[in-house]
């Protein structure tokens, strides 16, 4: 592919003449250094999550078509050894879905037994405890690891465009950590369901997230069973006597078609029957209904607690969006997937919001139709739609339109200040104190992606108190004991607290930051910091540029 | 206390809360009043998820109810875990008993079976409708909170002041839909930290930052808006002041967190600055698809905090609380049928709950259809008889004294009659 550079004081018009036009002048000249700058720095802000010290220059010397390029095939691009290391450190992405299961029930039953004992107790003391907090701890640790794997990622995979579609792919398939058994499997539903997708086929992903036990757990298929049916033993699942149409809902609503995607409620209540069976074995399967030929556990991934069980399956036929779907089994809800990975409503869907995310919160209806056509074409594949993406005009005007959400704006500001990160927990209470929590998003629509989202009074105070921190050298980003204030229950109070004592503390913490250099800074944003800007920060008292620079109204934009 | 002690720590660090906005909180304060009629308040309280309105104002006397619930129904009143009679043939949920004294004193009414005319059982587009005000209509660019500021522009303040922004707060990091339109609102952070000095209330940050956002654009707008109500807000809620609510409050027992704490310091503000007239929260967690339970469970442990976030909200507002219509609302209610899984599904028509001094409470409002199977909308959930906008319109109108040619500014295309909730 090729991406055309034009210098910065041509290009606005250049690119008007264009679009009016509508002939694209093939290639430009490279014709001053602020031009490429521009363009670099462009790329950086949209397909990164911003620049890094010596970014711009490296990718205005490789030229952007060369850096887009290597981005939609990341498997190409090596892991700096330093991130490998700390990510060889964690220990949750060695564990199946079946141990971190078995570690969230062994919580659940030792916090009963403590409460029991407790209440038998006489003298209030809690025999148990001890144990039940460590167990909690433990699983405190495993959300805890799965915002390091997230954040240590984004913050420096040289796969930029990974990492960011890999946020998008999150939140387009949210699940909630706060409910229940989704807490300890945040990490792997990442890592297994999204993560190996985020650039391949769409049903893919679609019929990743659908089978994951976080998925299955979060909108409550895992207990959806055929109207009448009857558990042979006792146990949580067997409360189950029928319908729960929670996701065979959303799965329309929010992953597919789109809510006015053209579906009733019948349709709802019909595909609800269709994906009855479709649930988590998380004890070893011994009985020969989990495991007769394709109704078999269905692990195409190693350690998948996916199970199809038959018995709880409606067997009835039913009529779903036009379509008569005979009794099948599994196969009915894998029909069902193919026809809502196809339709034109999930192209048109899909295309918006990626366009949404890539180019501005109102695209053109242009480029969407585009998108929506490519994704149908190609069925479904998401290079393929990222390619047309990233070669349209839309996508090539530089100016920055966007409002950063909050991951955004504190994932760029610390990747402007060249801060190697080891404890991404300051940034982890950042996010919930500006209303975006890591994997917090309660509802499955995922966190909205527009300014009128996410610009509002607060905001503003809590990026310039971020920035101020972060300049400053308050925030311990290289703290390296965890031990201590483990995430809490409900969201992360002790982190909060710490955080928020860290930032008004003016003696350095124990893992504090040196404080940032505003020249480097200035250098590493290059154009991103208009001349308005660098005037003020010119004339202001020396310790409080670099705050300047990254609480500035230029860097709340990409 | 911990206010105290953390202002102390400011003192020592050199701190000190940002002068912007004092001068001009003594001038609006005396304007007050002159923004809605008769220094009117209204709180918003929107419980997002779709809260199961048929266990919160249960009708224990239709057998339907017991048929459709066998193991999710509230028991009877008198029995164990029933619910607390209201009028003969509906109860409230045993977890709302804090409410009861409202009740009892005319000071709580209900509104079964309200909703939206739209049939969408979709969470998010029955939240924007109910937001926007203008359910079935998505190109609505406003929230009606939003409109309602707008609706009676405040007094120009005087030369060398600046106009409060605090008219409209917002409790939270991010501001909802409701809130979305031209007018300034503010909004302050949940628990603590909505009242903590930051490193923006150190004078020279603050000079730093204020020249770089002096601009006419929308974060400039956005920023000085938050300067001047932190101001406001700090003036409010003094050290002083928080110490006298420590006094006032049961035995000084902290809160819990989440609502009840939110609702408490909310209830301060608004009693201590007269500026604030809408104020608006939400709180999540009502959709209870799975082993919703009854008088105990998931439900029930939700219902607890709101319940005592209310009264608390009630009972710290003071003589305030007779000026204030604080109004519980949720995009829809849930199946009238317990699903395949001990919880309930997406569904219609659901309670909107009216709290306030001038609320002509102790009473069940709108027209019942019955849950019996035949009664239902679309052979699964409660019928719709008042149409939400009713409700808050009627608000605006009897409760607010909003003029009615402005009323059609915050409803537009809504030309039903208002409800009236209102004493006489």
């Amino acid at each position: 592919m090729t991406l055309p550079i034009a210098p910065t004081m041509t290009r606005r018009s250049a690119l008007a003449a264009a679009l009016a036009a509508v002939a694209w002048r093939p290639a430009f000249a490279v014709e001053d250094a602020n031009g490429a700058q521009a363009d670099a720095l462009h790329v950086l802000n949209r397909l990164a999550f911003g620049p890094t010290p010596g970014d711009l220059d490296r990718v205005t010397r490789m030229g952007t078509p060369a850096w887009i390029a290597e981005q939609l095939h990341p498997e190409r691009l090596a892991l700096p050894s330093f991130l490998v290391d700390q990510l060889a450190t964690l220990r949750t992405p060695n564990e199946t879905q079946r141990e971190l299961v078995a570690s969230y029930r062994e919580m659940q039953k030792e916090a009963k037994e403590a409460k029991q004992a407790e209440t038998a107790s006489a003298d209030g003391k809690k025999p148990g405890t001890e144990e039940g907090g460590e167990r909690r701890k433990q699983i405190a640790t495993i959300y805890l690891e799965a915002g390091e794997e997230r954040l240590l990622q984004a913050l420096n995979s040289p796969r930029q465009l990974e990492e960011v579609l890999v946020d998008f792919w999150f939140n387009h398939f949210n699940v909630y950590e706060g409910k229940g058994l989704v807490r300890v499997l945040t990490e792997s539903y990442e890592r297994e369901a999204i993560r190996p997708h985020v650039l391949g086929r769409f049903r893919a992903m679609l019929g990743a997230t659908a089978k994951h036990p976080a998925m299955l757990f979060y909108l409550d298929n895992w207990l959806s069973v055929a109207p009448g049916y009857q558990p042979r033993r006792g146990g949580g699942a067997a409360k189950a006597s029928g319908l729960n149409e929670n996701y065979a809902r959303e799965v329309m609503e929010l992953h597919t078609l789109g809510v006015d995607g053209g579906y009733t409620q019948q349709d709802v209540t019909e595909l609800a029957r269709i994906l009855t069976g479709w649930t988590m074995v998380p004890q070893q399967p011994r009985k020969r209904r989990f495991v007769n030929g394709q109704d078999a556990v269905a692990s195409n991934h190693g350690d998948s607690i996916f199970g199809f069980d038959p018995a709880r399956h409606d067997d009835g036929s039913k009529t779903w969006l036009g379509h008569s779907v005979a009794p099948g089994g599994q196969m009915e809800g894998e029909y069902a997937l193919d026809v809502l990975a196809r339709h034109p409503a999930t192209a048109k869907h899909i295309a918006t919001k990626l366009a949404r995310r890539f180019v501005a919160d109102d695209p053109s209806p242009a480029l969407v139709a585009r998108l929506t056509q490519r994704f149908l074409d190609t069925d479904g594949d998401l290079r393929a739609v990222m390619q047309s993406l990233v070669d349209s005009l839309e996508f090539r005007d530089p100016r920055p339109k966007k409002f950063k959400t909050p991951y955004q704006y504190v994932l760029s500001s610390v990747r402007a200040t060249g801060i190697t990160t080891t404890n991404v927990r300051p940034l982890m209470a950042t996010l919930t104190q500006q209303g975006q929590p890591l994997y917090g998003c309660q509802t499955p629509d995922g966190w909205h992606d527009t300014e009128a989202d996410w610009l509002n009074p607060n905001a503003i105070t809590q990026r310039v108190n971020f920035a101020t921190a972060l300049a400053s050298g308050r925030l311990p980003l290289q703290r390296v004991d965890f031990s201590d204030a483990p995430a809490g229950a409900n969201g992360m109070t002790a982190m909060e607290r710490q955080t928020d004592r860290a930032m008004n503390k003016d003696m350095a913490v124990e893992g504090s930051t040196p404080p940032v250099d505003a020249a480097a800074l200035l250098a590493t944003l290059g154009p991103a910091i208009s001349d308005k800007t660098r005037a003020a920060v010119a004339g202001s008292p020396p310790p409080l540029r670099a705050a300047l620079v990254l609480g500035s109204p230029d860097f709340m934009r990409r | 206390m911990q206010r105290r002690q953390l202002l102390q720590m400011a003192a020592a660090a050199g701190l000190a809360w940002s002068a912007v906005g004092r001068t001009a909180f003594a001038a609006t304060a005396t304007q007050a009043g002159q923004q809605l009629p008769g220094n009117k308040r209204l709180i918003v309280v929107f419980l997002r998820g779709a809260v199961d309105g048929l266990s919160v104002v249960v009708p224990y006397s239709e057998g339907a109810y017991y048929q459709q619930r066998s193991s999710i129904a509230l028991a009877r009143p008198g029995q164990d875990g029933g619910v607390l009679d209201l009028d003969g043939h509906f109860g409230l949920n045993p977890n709302l008993a804090p409410l009861m004294p409202l009740w009892q004193s005319g000071k709580l009414a209900f509104v079964q079976a309200s909703g939206s005319p739209d049939p969408t059982r979709s969470h998010f587009d029955a939240q924007d409708y109910m937001e926007s005000g203008t359910p079935g209509r998505k190109g609505t660019p406003d929230g009606w909170l939003n409109r309602l500021l707008g609706a009676e522009p405040p007094v120009p303040a005087p030369a060398g002041t600046h106009a409060s922004v605090t008219r409209g707060i917002s409790v939270g990091a991010t501001l909802p839909r409701i809130w979305a339109g031209a007018n300034p609102v503010a909004n302050i952070a949940n628990g603590a930290r909505a009242t903590k000095p930051t490193l923006l209330d150190r004078p020279q940050v603050s000079k730093a930052f204020d020249a770089l956002y002096s601009g006419d654009d929308a974060m400039s707008k956005a920023y000085r808006e938050s300067q001047q109500s932190r101001a406001e807000v700090a003036d409010a809620m003094s050290p002083a002041a928080m110490d006298h609510e420590q006094m006032v409050a049961d035995n000084g027992a902290p809160l819990p967190n989440g609502f009840p704490d939110d609702a408490a310091r909310l209830a301060t503000l608004m009693r201590r600055d007269p500026n604030v007239q809408i104020a608006f929260l939400a709180l999540g967690g009502w959709d209870t698809h799975v082993n919703q339970g009854g008088a105990k469970g998931q439900l029930a442990s939700r219902l607890q905090p709101l319940g005592q976030g209310l009264a608390e909200l009630a009972t710290r507002l003071g003589p305030t609380f007779d000026d204030t219509t604080i109004l519980v609302i949720s995009e829809f209610g849930r199946t009238a049928r317990q699903n395949g899984t001990g919880g309930t599904d997406h569904g219609h028509g659901n309670v909107m709950w009216a709290l306030g001094g001038n609320i002509a409470g102790g009473k069940v409002y709108g027209r019942w259809p019955g849950i019996a199977e035949s009664s239902l909308n679309e052979g699964r959930d409660l019928a719709v008889t008042t149409d939400f906008r009713q409700v808050l319109a009627g608000v605006c109108a009897h409760n607010l004294g909003l003029a009615d040619n402005r009323l059609a500014e915050v409803f537009p295309g809504f030309d039903a009659t208002p409800l009236n909730l209102a004493r006489a």
